[in-house]
């Protein structure tokens, strides 16, 4: 404790010495009362209350920057990684930086292209947060050309008010040149070239008494963006060498993963076409953990992230990181004012389209391998086994200056198999999910929202229901503009095949913000499942009670 | 002991160094922070470089319907905005590799004219001090932050274009 004080004195005091530089900084507190409620599985924790906080203050003075954050967990809220527990500085840094260098000492959060080989970054509302301590150089030597380098540990969990790190080091390297940039002959060229490429080494001892481990793993590759007039394209290749973990129960196969974007754009149109293959890309910082832990890299799933209720939070998918195969089609276009289908006011139609299936993996030749290489694959080489598909459009339309709504359609498929998301399923979960959302705006300040969303499961062959059954979901909003909202959402699980367990789960939420604060309110039911935020998910178990948080930017 | 004295010794600085900021009657502005990004087009930008008048930047991301329908509603209006008060809207994108490519197909789709920012690490929505989206921030031309608000409910575009007439004194 005495070390907490003495540094948030220290870091108080630094910055109160440079009261020339520019502070900012944000606070998020959120406190909830939970009451048991055997009807849906919640539990009362024994402290009944829980508190979840913490504080970024960051200080730019000139060349110079520094920056903390406190945290505390008095105890954790439901869902938030189990160890994290007391006050302390979850972060802090110092840096100085100009066009040539930019040095940094303490917490990194750092991207190496499209991340596949090294991403530090946190979540605060997932809890997740692998932020690398140690050292960041940056050096650009020329015009266009950004050289990086990361040396330090992964935070692994908070306890006791301290960090405490992953048992590996991770040392890395990234160079780019956008060739337009530094060649002065390209400068008008019509085709935008950007080269780059990473290199990714962790080390940790190997201290397992029957195998051989490798002790530095590298995983390293190269991308390039390339821009011509409305058409874009992107492609990262990283490879990884061998790399026994938990993960992928100590084989000793060397791992791959590779994205590729392609987009076509102009005024009123945009085309999306995405591929992804990834295989034993499972890199972490420590060969023992799982779950979130430690990752270095970043696999992003490639599907669209929703946000309607029912959609978004019962059939999530995040990326199989042992291997699968994944397309994404996503496509939008504006009927501009005047035309037939555009009206007054115009007309917005999206169309989404994502798969993912299991890779082929050869397996003919490697049984009763000694040296546990258990298999090959060709990337982008699928099998027929599905893991998720999702097949989603969506209008939206304005009919007047107070009116508009928007219509959806969502047909959501995940292999519950592998992507593991209810117990009370098997194989593949089809779901059909309509939602109609509409908005009226009463006067310059008052307005009204409603959604209206239900979700129809397939039976199974048999004719038994996969999973919980069909759901709907009514969400009312009011917002005074720019100060408050209320809103109130019943979720009820009508299709469940157990006639007790067709519960109602309402919430009522109000909120006041003013400017950069916010504070709300919530009390009711809420749902168990997954929760996500960019592919990454954790999960929430259900709860009952009275929620208050207050958010503050400074 | 030692420990004691040590809090004692940084009380103590920590009292000379307020009562120095008091004297210099030099109170902490709010500046953009230097960050450097990428624009959506892949031009490098510095946060921090001044804008020829005022400047809004709006944190959003593609999967944040509330930020979606502010934007859009300043698409509506932004033509009469930037003619009566020279005002730019810097739209940054939250948006991370999951979900990146997916901003070029909304903005173009949607033809809105804004500058578009990729913070795909969440580097400058960190430094803004940023917690959730949407986030609008008003900045002057001098590169203050002059006003903020963290929520978007029809209407706050108003309060909004309020505060940049009142920042362009018209």
């Amino acid at each position: 404790m005495i070390k907490l004080f003495v540094s948030l004195l220290v870091v108080a005091l630094s910055f109160s010495y440079f009261s020339q530089g520019s502070f900012s900084g944000n606070v998020e507190s959120t406190f909830q009362y939970l009451n048991a409620d055997s009807v849906i599985g919640a539990n009362q924790p024994p402290e009944k209350a829980l508190l979840n906080s913490y504080m970024n203050v960051f200080y730019t003075n000139g060349n110079f920057r520094a920056g903390m954050r406190a945290e505390s967990y008095l105890p954790r809220i439901q869902g938030y990684p189990d160890r994290f527990d007391g006050t302390g500085i979850g972060m802090r840094y110092v840096g100085y930086g100009n066009d040539f260098v930019d040095v940094t000492l303490g917490s990194i959060y750092e991207q190496f292209g499209t991340g596949l080989a090294l991403r530090s970054y946190e979540d605060r509302a997932l809890g997740y947060d692998n932020v690398l301590d140690g050292i960041r150089l940056i050096v650009r030597p020329y015009k266009g050309v950004t050289l990086k380098s990361v040396y330090g540990y992964q935070r692994l969990t908070f306890r006791e008010g301290r960090v405490e790190r992953s048992d590996g080091i991770v040392r890395a390297i990234d160079a780019e040149v956008h060739l337009n940039e530094s060649f002065p002959k390209m400068k008008e060229f019509p085709l935008d070239v950007v080269l780059g490429g990473s290199f990714v080494s962790k080390y940790q001892r190997d201290d397992n008494p029957d195998l051989v481990l490798p002790e530095n793993v590298g995983a390293y590759g190269g991308r390039t963006k390339l821009r011509y007039k409305n058409l874009y394209f992107d492609v990262e290749y990283i490879q990884k060498e061998q790399d026994p973990s938990a993960d992928n129960l100590y084989n000793y196969n060397w791992g791959h993963a590779c994205v590729f974007n392609f987009t076509y754009t102009k005024k009123g149109l945009g085309i999306l076409f995405s591929g992804k293959s990834v295989d034993n890309m499972s890199f972490r910082s420590d060969r023992t953990k799982d779950l979130q832990d430690v990752f270095v890299n970043y696999l992003p799933s490639l599907n669209k992230t929703h946000t309607y209720n029912l959609v978004s939070t019962l059939y999530p998918y995040a990326t199989q990181p042992l291997g699968e195969v994944a397309y994404q089609v996503d496509v939008l276009y504006t009927f501009k004012k005047g035309t037939k289908l555009g009206g007054k006011t115009g007309l917005t139609l999206s169309a989404n389209v994502s798969t993912t299936y299991e890779p082929i993996r050869h397996t003919t030749g490697f049984a009763g391998n000694l040296d546990r290489v258990n298999y090959k694959t060709v990337p982008f080489d699928k099998s027929d086994s599905l893991y998720w598909r999702d097949i989603n459009f969506n209008i939206t339309k304005k009919i007047n200056k107070q009116f508009n709504f928007i219509v959806s359609y969502f047909n959501i498929n995940i292999n519950n198999d592998v992507a593991k998301i209810s117990n009370d399923a098997s194989g593949i979960i089809a779901s059909h999910i309509g939602v109609l959302e509409m908005a009226y705006k009463i006067n310059t300040k008052n307005s009204i929202r409603a959604e209206f969303q239900g979700l129809f499961l397939r039976r199974k062959e048999d004719g038994s229901i996969n999973d919980k059954g069909d759901w709907a979901t009514v969400l009312l909003e009011y917002t005074i503009s720019p100060n408050y909202f209320f809103s109130f959402m019943n979720q009820y699980n009508f299709g469940n095949p157990s006639t007790e367990k067709r519960v109602h789960y309402p919430i009522i939420t109000c909120g006041y913000i003013r400017e950069a604060t916010r504070f709300t309110v919530s009390y009711g039911r809420q749902r168990a499942g997954l929760f996500c935020v960019g592919g990454v998910c954790r999960f929430v178990p259900a709860n009952n009670g009275l929620t208050l948080s207050f958010t503050q930017s400074f | 002991m030692k420990k004691v004295s040590l809090v004692i010794a940084f009380g103590l600085f920590i009292f000379s160094s307020f009562s120095q900021t008091t004297d210099n009657h030099a109170p902490a502005v709010k500046k953009v922070p230097s960050v450097k990004l990428k624009d959506m087009n892949g031009k490098s930008v510095n946060t921090a470089d001044l804008f020829d008048g005022p400047v809004v930047f709006s944190f959003w991301a593609t999967w944040c319907s509330p930020c979606k329908k502010e934007l859009n509603t300043i698409h509506e209006l932004y033509e009469t905005w930037q003619e009566e008060t020279g005002v730019t809207l810097v739209a940054v994108s939250i948006d991370d590799e999951k979900t990146k490519s997916a901003v070029s197909v909304y903005v173009n789709g949607k033809s809105w004219d804004f500058e578009v920012w990729m913070d795909t690490n969440g580097d400058f929505k960190r430094a803004m001090g940023v917690n959730n989206v949407p986030h609008t921030f008003l900045v002057d031309k001098e590169g203050n932050i002059v006003y903020s608000h963290n929520n978007y409910a029809p209407g706050d575009e108003e309060k909004l274009y309020q505060e940049i007439k009142k920042l362009t004194g018209k």
